[in-house]
């Protein structure tokens, strides 16, 4: 018997990354900023995404949230207080958000933003609440402008480096519950020095979106990123 | 634990590949996973047992290349390969360095398949 060796080179997610490239062109031409959040659960992704929701819309800016979980429609009955147009994805088991659920639930969004033009219309910014997993999601590329990697006071300051794969590929890190950190003893200073050590240089949002601490920093560089990825296009 | 989505992938892209060469076995199939890509080697290898069974791929072999994280250290000029994933530090002058190079990685190399022999009458 012969054998011979065939060459694929082939991306094993490449269907999710096409897709995830067109959505990217999608939210580039429509000038939206979509932003995917990714934590583990319990960290406080959907109070935090709630006041960032609440005050972005105080602040002018038409926002939008899509939320992921296995199951129930909870978050999105939380988050649609504040205002803002938001869809539940269930995943019904997968452990991450792929392209094609987002894409699948864009379809029709202008409707629910007010808009009829386009699906995206109308839109500055769009918040992807990833499923809570700080493994699987950094894997699926959403088309995503901002990948936030969120972590707790109460999580330990080494999360970073027990999931570096999610840190390293994240664009800006945000620290949650500061109000509770003196009180859960946690090390500030070695929560930066971590997250640092696995992603030199990146943002960091110390926050709480029970007092708003932070909040204002948040949203200032949300409003500057979305106006330079704007004068880029 | 999406490892088992991500098989079912690999096993899609190679049983399509595969098909251009008519009565060839796959032997063989290669990967190349990147330190960063999130995919542990001994959940593929357990997914793509269960996965490749009554689908023509079935008693083929999933050779796992496990590439370290390479950075480009903008001070000494030049990629550096990184012996772990905890710190993004260039083992050289210990500068912190963000330029990723290689390290999330995750494709199909190659496949090795059996030829069919042209019979000669």
């Amino acid at each position: 018997m012969t054998t011979r060796i065939v060459e694929l080179r082939r991306g094993i997610l490449k269907k999710n990354d096409e897709l995830a490239a067109g959505l990217r062109g999608r939210y580039a031409a429509a000038g939206v900023l979509v932003l995917n959040l990714v934590s583990s659960p319990g960290t406080g992704k959907t109070a935090f995404l709630e006041r960032t929701l609440r005050e972005m819309r105080a602040r002018g800016g038409k926002v939008a949230a899509l939320v992921g979980d296995l199951e129930t429609d909870n978050d999105a009955r939380r988050l649609a207080a504040s205002g803002a147009p938001v869809r539940q994805i269930n995943t019904h088991g997968i452990c991450h958000l792929d392209a094609e659920m987002i894409d699948k639930h864009l379809a029709g969004w202008g409707d629910v933003a007010g808009e009829n033009d386009a699906e995206l219309g109308g839109l500055d910014y769009l918040f992807i609440e990833n499923v809570g997993n700080l493994v699987c999601p950094s894997s699926y590329d959403l088309g995503e402008g901002i990948r936030v990697a969120l972590l707790s006071v109460t999580e330990g300051e080494d999360k970073p480096l027990k999931y570096p794969t999610l840190f390293n590929s994240a664009d800006a890190a945000v620290i949650t519950k500061m109000d509770i950190a003196e009180t859960c003893g946690f090390d500030r200073e070695l929560a930066l020095r971590n997250i640092n050590e696995i992603r030199p240089a990146i943002r960091i949002f110390e926050t709480s979106a029970k007092t708003g601490a932070g909040m204002e920093e948040w949203l200032v560089y949300l409003e500057g990123e979305r106006k330079a990825r704007r004068a880029t296009n | 634990m999406h490892e088992l989505s991500i098989v079912a992938s690999i096993v899609e892209t190679v049983t399509e590949s595969a098909a251009a060469y008519p009565g060839s076995r796959v032997l063989e199939v290669r990967l190349r996973v990147g330190a960063l890509a999130a995919v542990i080697e001994d959940s593929l290898q357990f997914c793509w047992g269960i996965s490749i069974e009554d689908t023509p791929l079935a008693g083929s072999k999933l050779v796992v290349n496990m590439l370290p994280v390479v950075l480009h250290c903008a001070k000494c000029d030049s990629d550096v390969e990184l012996d772990g994933v905890q710190s993004f530090r260039c083992p050289r002058c210990g500068e912190l360095c963000g330029d990723l190079r290689q390290g999330r990685e995750l494709e199909i190399e190659a496949i090795e398949i059996d030829e069919v022999e042209e019979k000669v009458v």
